[in-house]
């Protein structure tokens, strides 16, 4: 294994629900993230997938210090920097960087781009001296594929795939280790993603960073990443390499949600088994006890409600080793092939 | 042909300039058949379909040639009152985003209950009653409690169950889905097209689906109609087009995505950005990004070439691109 | 069934906007090229911030043109009314009371026999000096407690808010006869200080939820994760960038400000005679009103060109500074 650059243990985060105006009192919490744990090596890619509301953007910020975590760590290269502030945070700041989802909010409308992607050497000076800092955002447009001439225009006058790529070069600026991009390409258009996603796998290799790639398509989370987790309602439910995960399956609420991804081949449409999900998510401030995937389960028995799975290896599938033997939490966990084989990008 | 789109073009007047958003589309649908609509954000898929609501911003829009011929008649040439009438009874629009286009205030078995009101006249009591078999249709459980509920109380995918619920509820020959399921999660994506396609068998209707998910396509489409720079580029059958795209942007739209069954190395990206609508491109607009563009791209506009009975494409090298 | 239109919206954005897409670096072509010297294509248009967007869509408003000539008129013959009035206001000839106009008297004699062109000119002193001074004071204070309560929020922000409610709940008019008639002072001051007084909350509000607005962008997360201090993000990220609401609203409140003076001193608690006001004037004219009806009309219609102009104005501004509402 690489060396570890970051290591979650039981990051939870709950937003408490309060009543009263001059009295507060605490009526409930949202269980925006509810104990989840993960390493990421360095030049790695974890993938984390989940539908809207798992707590998987929650999970973006704590790591980028946006959100202070309730309970749990969150190690950079041994040190927890859920508890760090002032000088020490900021030290930490320039290692994990963030890149947003929309990128029309996220690059301020009344800065040029070179003033955006110069900001990170304004708040760390002591990254680049001041006259340096003019050839080094050039370097950075250029890098990320943007005319380096273009240092004085403002982001209106860019189209979404290049603001993006503006909102990556600010998120390269400090040569950080880490970047969290969350939903980095799910506002873009798909001839645009494409442009997107191969600019942040060269950037991987040339820079040796570690993503953390947060998303909701699948099929891009396959395709960028080393490991994968699956969240539901706060928890990373099923994790493993991209091969397990998506070859072999073995939560049911994996499995739903890759039967449920249309692909691009109209064949697959008649052979295949969907696993339609009854129910909606339930709501974070009211976990099911138990599995919390149990109220649309159609596996569930007595045992899911009373005792909460670990994720971690099921018994049976480790004495048998192979792709199914990856971390999954669920008492009955069970292979499954929900992804039809050589559904095709056209013919190509 | 339940609804034929002839030579359609829109423009939009903007203070910057007339940006050309549709020119020259043609489709047509049959009834109990589904049309895929496919197309980039600006490729003029979703005016189009206003055009044929008639719920297209007059100004800054305007429809400047062509005709929308529903049920034999162009409904171009109709009055307002008379195109309020089809609209909802005769052809029923779903949209993308449910909340917003629910009224917060008003409860959803009253929203439902007003289609029946308004267009057929009938008692509050008896369109109530409406609301309830409408919304059990479309598998909203406890339908009997939740008629008095207001649509916050609804998560996103009963939400868009209502919405479809509506634009069911006077039985319309025609219904035009505009990004329907792009809001929701893919489980309750999934869940949403199969009662889409379900009712459409059911009721024998049209469909337009109007996307950007050559995913959502595959599964539910029989036709497809892929847009560029507000054209028709390619049409055809959905099982052709996946098999060997006859256009350039189909083929390349198709490479870029990424596939669930395998990791695959680098993804084929289109080169370059969707055109200017105030500037589209001569000749072919999409000839600044297509890896088979030659001199003749560059200054004549291909027309719709016939590839077969079924099947057309707007690229004077189709044949090249086919035999790829 | 209502209407949306998410796809001309975008459309219309993408393109509308003016080179948004036709400006740019071929995406894949300059990656081909990596590592590159600008492709051969030089920009096709100049950097163009948001504010240069404004002005250039301001110039060529013919509102704002037209209500911007009056005000420059108007403060030309504030700073300098002797330029285009030669006389004194406070030269009363009571032989000439309510007479018409006549050769180098245009508007005729007011009830005290002055000259109403004189005093109409010399007016514009009093209200353009309460309208700027009081807009400022007000600007900056309200902005000032608004933007801190929006951004802060909490205590600070509830304490706020029931504060400006508590303003908001006194009635202007009755509350500028109370507080200003215990004054003695004949000066602007007073009424400045009433109308700032009572006109904060307005702008305070707009402020606050400009700022909360402008701190949920992506782009103040985005510095925060870089670890910006609070300071650059108010000043570099956040007030830019919630400023336009408070202009527009301020340039409106201007033209009420000048109306509202006008009100107090007409109702003899704002300025005294001898000042020279519009208000006084209005006030001293209407008993006259069948007489010399020109005494009333020359300063009401003085006052209501200003209030007009520059609630015409705020209204180009806010077109200009937000192309959503088009």
């Amino acid at each position: 294994m690489t060396e570890t650059v970051l290591e979650v243990s039981d990051l939870v985060k709950h937003y408490p629900l309060t009543q009263g105006v001059v009295f507060r009192k605490q009526v409930g919490a949202v269980r925006a993230v509810d104990g989840v744990d993960f390493r990421l090596g360095r030049g790695e890619t974890l993938g984390i997938v989940g539908e809207s509301g798992c707590g998987k953007s929650t999970v973006a910020k704590m790591l980028v210090n946006l959100e202070r975590p309730t309970a749990g760590s969150i190690r950079y290269k041994g040190e927890d920097i859920t508890r760090l502030s002032g000088r020490a945070l900021k030290a930490v700041r320039r290692n994990i960087q963030m890149v947003f989802q929309d990128p029309y909010t996220s690059l301020n409308p009344r800065m040029t781009v070179g003033d955006i992607i110069g900001e990170p050497y304004d708040i760390h000076p002591e990254v680049a001296p001041k006259g340096d800092r003019r050839r080094k955002v050039q370097d950075l447009l250029d890098v990320v594929g943007l005319n380096p001439e273009y240092i004085n225009r403002y982001p209106h006058q860019f189209s979404g795939g290049q603001r993006q790529r503006i909102g990556i070069a600010r998120g390269l600026a400090l040569r950080p280790e880490v970047i969290v991009a969350d939903e980095p390409v799910s506002a873009l258009d798909v001839s645009v993603q494409a442009q997107v996603i191969n600019l942040m796998d060269r950037l991987q290799s040339e820079f040796d960073l570690a993503y953390v790639f947060i998303a909701h398509d699948l099929s891009i989370v396959r395709h960028i990443s080393d490991r994968v987790g699956v969240m539901y309602l706060g928890r990373i439910v099923e994790t493993g390499t991209d091969t397990e995960i998506y070859d072999h399956p073995t939560h049911p609420y994996t499995q739903a949600l890759l039967s449920a991804v249309p692909v691009p081949d109209p064949r697959a449409r008649e052979h295949r088994e969907r696993i339609i999900l009854t129910g909606d998510v339930p709501s974070p401030t009211n976990i099911p006890s138990g599995c919390r995937f149990r109220t649309r389960c159609w596996k569930a028995r007595e045992r899911c409600a009373l005792e909460v799975p670990a994720l971690a290896v099921p018994p049976w599938f480790a004495a048998a080793g192979g792709p199914a033997a990856h971390d999954s939490a669920c008492h009955f966990a069970e292979e499954a092939h929900v992804v039809p084989d050589g559904h095709g990008g056209g013919p190509g | 042909m339940l609804l034929e789109v002839r030579d359609l073009h829109v423009e939009f007047h903007t203070r910057d300039g007339v940006a050309k958003a549709v020119n020259g589309v043609g489709y047509g649908v049959d009834a109990g058949e589904t049309l895929a609509v496919l197309g980039e954000s600006g490729s003029g898929k979703s005016v189009t379909a206003q055009a044929i609501m008639g719920i297209l911003d007059v100004p800054p829009g305007r429809i400047t040639g062509g005709e929308v011929v529903f049920q034999g008649r162009d409904l171009l040439t109709l009055k307002e009152d008379e195109r309020r009438r089809i609209r909802g009874a005769e052809m029923a629009m779903i949209f993308q985003d449910a909340l917003s286009s629910l009224n917060p205030v008003i409860s959803v078995g009253d929203q439902l209950g007003e289609m029946f009101t308004v267009h057929r006249g009938m008692s509050r009591k008896d369109a109530r009653a409406k609301a309830v078999e409408l919304m059990d249709r479309v598998r909203i459980p406890a339908a009997r409690e939740r008629v008095r509920q207001y649509p916050h109380q609804f998560s996103g995918g009963m939400r868009q169950r209502i919405m479809i619920a509506m634009a069911l509820a006077l039985e319309p020959a025609l219904i035009i889905a505009d990004e329907p399921t792009t809001a929701l999660d893919v489980t309750v994506q999934a869940q949403v097209m199969e009662l889409l396609a379900e009712l459409r068998r059911e009721y024998h209707m049209g469909l337009i689906l109007i996307t950007h998910d050559l995913g959502v396509v595959a599964d539910v489409a029989d036709r497809i109609a892929v847009m560029y720079a507000g054209r028709i580029v390619e049409s055809a059958p959905v099982h052709d087009i996946y098999k060997a795209p006859a256009h350039p942007y189909t083929r390349g739209l198709l490479d870029s995505i990424p596939r669930l069954d395998q990791k695959g190395q680098e993804l084929y990206a289109i080169k370059g950005l969707p055109p200017n609508l105030m500037d589209i491109p001569p000749g072919c607009a999409f000839h600044p990004r297509c890896p088979l563009a030659r001199d003749v791209c560059r200054t004549d506009e291909p027309p719709l070439y016939e590839v077969s009975a079924t099947r057309g494409s707007a690229c004077h090298f189709w044949r090249e691109c086919l035999d790829d | 069934m209502p209407d949306h239109q998410h796809e001309p919206e975008r459309a219309i954005a993408g393109t509308g906007m003016g080179g948004t897409m036709d400006l740019g670096v071929d995406e894949a072509e300059t990656l081909e090229k990596r590592p590159g010297v600008p492709d051969g294509r030089g920009p096709q248009e100049p950097p163009r911030s948001l504010w240069s967007d404004a002005w250039r869509d301001l110039r060529r408003n013919p509102v704002f043109i037209v209500s911007a000539l009056v005000i420059l008129f108007l403060l030309f013959i504030s700073l300098w009314p002797s330029a285009i009035a030669s006389g004194s206001p406070l030269k009363c000839d009571l032989s000439k009371a309510q007479q018409g106009s006549r050769s180098g008297h245009p508007f005729g004699f007011d009830g005290q026999g002055c000259d109403v062109y004189t005093r109409t000119v010399y007016g514009a002193r009093t209200s353009v000096a309460v309208g700027v001074l009081a807009t400022l004071g007000v600007a900056v204070l309200g902005s000032v407690l608004g933007a801190l309560a929006g951004f802060f929020g909490g205590v600070w922000d509830s304490v706020l808010s029931r504060i400006t409610d508590v303003f908001f709940a006194i009635p202007v008019v009755l509350g500028g006869l109370v507080l200003l008639s215990v004054i003695t002072s004949n000066t602007v001051w007073p009424v400045i200080g009433f109308i700032v007084l009572l006109g904060w909350p307005q702008i305070s509000r707009i402020a606050r939820g400009s700022v909360i607005t402008a701190k949920q962008n992506d782009y103040v997360q985005a510095a925060r994760a870089l670890g910006a201090s609070t300071s650059r993000l108010m000043l570099r990220h956040i007030a830019p960038n919630a400023v336009a609401p408070v202009i527009v609203v301020a340039t409106i409140a201007l033209g009420t400000y000048i109306a509202l003076e006008a009100t107090l001193s007409y109702l003899g608690v704002g300025l005294k005679p001898p000042s020279v006001s519009w208000g006084i004037d209005i006030s001293a004219a209407s008993p006259y009103i069948r007489n010399a009806p020109h005494a009333l009309l020359w300063p009401s219609g003085a006052l209501a060109v200003t209030v007009l102009a520059f609630i015409m104005l705020g209204d180009a501004v806010r077109d200009a500074l937000d192309p959503k509402l088009r």
